[in-house]
């Protein structure tokens, strides 16, 4: 093997030739995860600052991951400081009248990722929208496989009522 | 239970559900869906819930990436203010705090624990709001000479920024926060070795007097605030009891030094 200064070199460019590429995939998330679009791109903009910035701190292993685990840890202060408004989010929500994916049901979905943890929300989303594996969804999130099934158990299970709720009971079995 | 249970778990339903589970298990988990319609039910509305969250968002990954998150773009920002804005970053995120707040609980009066108590809750409220504000540089950093005596004029009393090196906190810098009706705060901001960072916010207390410390804590941050010689602290960080009282104490000492020398 080369001398570490170069290791460290071709480190750095592996993380920025591979970062372009899952740029749209961190906005999809992003987008889905704050369902704001100027706030999520703000997130994608700092995620990419900072991992650029910190190309020597990615040791080998799966970019994606390690790009999403940053993104979730700015989003935590991103949250904090908006914690005494976490509502304001969700109902500041606005959709152009008729814009795909604006009809009723998917307001729907949006309102319910709104009112789950954030945990929850996160790992509901790495794995459908994202489509990462619960072991990576664990590296993810930094966190045993155990914690990832009960938070996504607990987000369906939170999300299943929240939808039930939202249509007309049709029939309210139990 | 019943034997008739299946040994079907309900990790085996969620991969099924995302399409993970090894295809020698697909055939035993259908099998058991056919035969508990509920369970069906679940696994069908799991199912659902990805194909909505898909639908609405799957295509924001088609749009174009917009110039600002080009990665060459961000790259060469990067370059031209890398370390700066590294450096203000860390600084930056409790800064500002107390805008707001000192107008609002501090000139509302009653007895300086009652004070001590509001500038407390205040300053937790603050590192909570600051602590997304990750862009915003400081205004004064530490190896600024005249930070201690700007802030000192401003606040109307002579200040410290007192060596906190013996609890590992490294002074960043600081800023002053002002009050609506003119009451001045300075910040100071600390950190230490593991990033976490901690803060001082002097002001001029009302009326003379002394408080004990006053320790409020809210989730992960906790405060310690106290009202002598006729300025009130408060200091913030992480809600480690111990060491937020060591901080304090260490604080109160060089103030103390300070008004000894004087006489």
């Amino acid at each position: 093997m080369a001398a570490l200064s170069y290791a460290m070199e071709s480190a750095m460019s592996a993380v920025r030739r591979g970062l372009e590429p899952l740029i749209p995939a961190l906005r999809r998330f992003a987008r889905a995860f704050t369902r704001d679009a100027e706030i999520a791109d703000d997130l994608v903009q700092d995620t990419l600052v900072r991992a650029l910035r910190g190309e020597h701190l990615f040791h080998g292993g799966d970019l994606r991951t390690w790009l999403f685990t940053i993104l979730l840890n700015l989003d935590r202060n991103r949250r904090r400081g908006l914690a005494r408004r976490p509502v304001l989010a969700v109902i500041e929500e606005v959709e152009p009248p008729g814009a795909p994916g604006s009809d009723g049901s998917a307001r729907d979905i949006s309102r319910g990722l709104g009112l789950l943890p954030a945990e929850q929300r996160e790992v509901l989303l790495l794995v459908t929208l994202e489509g990462m594996s619960y072991r990576e969804a664990a590296d993810t999130q930094d966190v045993p496989i155990g914690t990832i099934m009960s938070r996504l158990s607990r987000a369906r299970t939170a999300l299943r009522a929240h939808l039930d709720e939202e249509r007309p009971p049709l029939r309210r079995v139990q | 239970m019943m034997p008739r249970e299946s040994p079907i778990t309900d990790e085996e339903l969620h991969a099924y559900a995302d399409g993970f589970l090894p295809t020698d298990r697909v055939g035993a988990v259908e099998e058991y869906l056919a035969a508990h319609p509920d369970t069906a039910s679940r696994v069908a509305a799991w199912r659902a819930q990805a194909a909505m969250i898909r639908d609405k968002w799957g295509k924001v990954a088609e749009e174009k990436v917009p110039e600002r998150l080009q990665p060459d773009r961000i790259a060469m920002r990067s370059r031209w203010f890398g370390r700066k804005v590294a450096a203000a970053a860390v600084i930056a995120f409790v800064v500002g705090a107390a805008a707001g707040w000192f107008g609002r609980d501090f000139l509302l009066g009653g007895s300086n624990a009652e004070i001590a108590r509001a500038l407390a809750d205040a300053a937790v409220e603050a590192h909570r709001i600051y602590v997304a504000e990750v862009r915003h540089p400081i205004e004064v950093r530490a190896d600024e000479a005249h930070l201690v005596p700007w802030l000192s004029r401003r606040v109307g009393q002579p200040l410290k920024a007192p060596d906190l090196a013996p609890e590992g906190l490294k002074l960043l810098g600081g800023r002053l926060l002002s009050g609506p009706r003119g009451i001045a705060a300075a910040f100071f901001m600390y950190e230490g070795g593991a990033g976490e960072r901690v803060t001082l916010t002097t002001a001029r207390a009302m009326r003379e007097g002394e408080t004990a410390f006053q320790w409020r804590a809210a989730g992960d941050i906790g405060a310690v605030a106290w009202i002598e010689g006729g300025l009130a602290f408060v200091v913030a960080g992480p809600a480690e009891h111990e060491r937020l009282d060591r901080v304090a104490r260490r604080v109160f000492d060089a103030y103390e030094v300070a008004s000894n020398e004087k006489k």
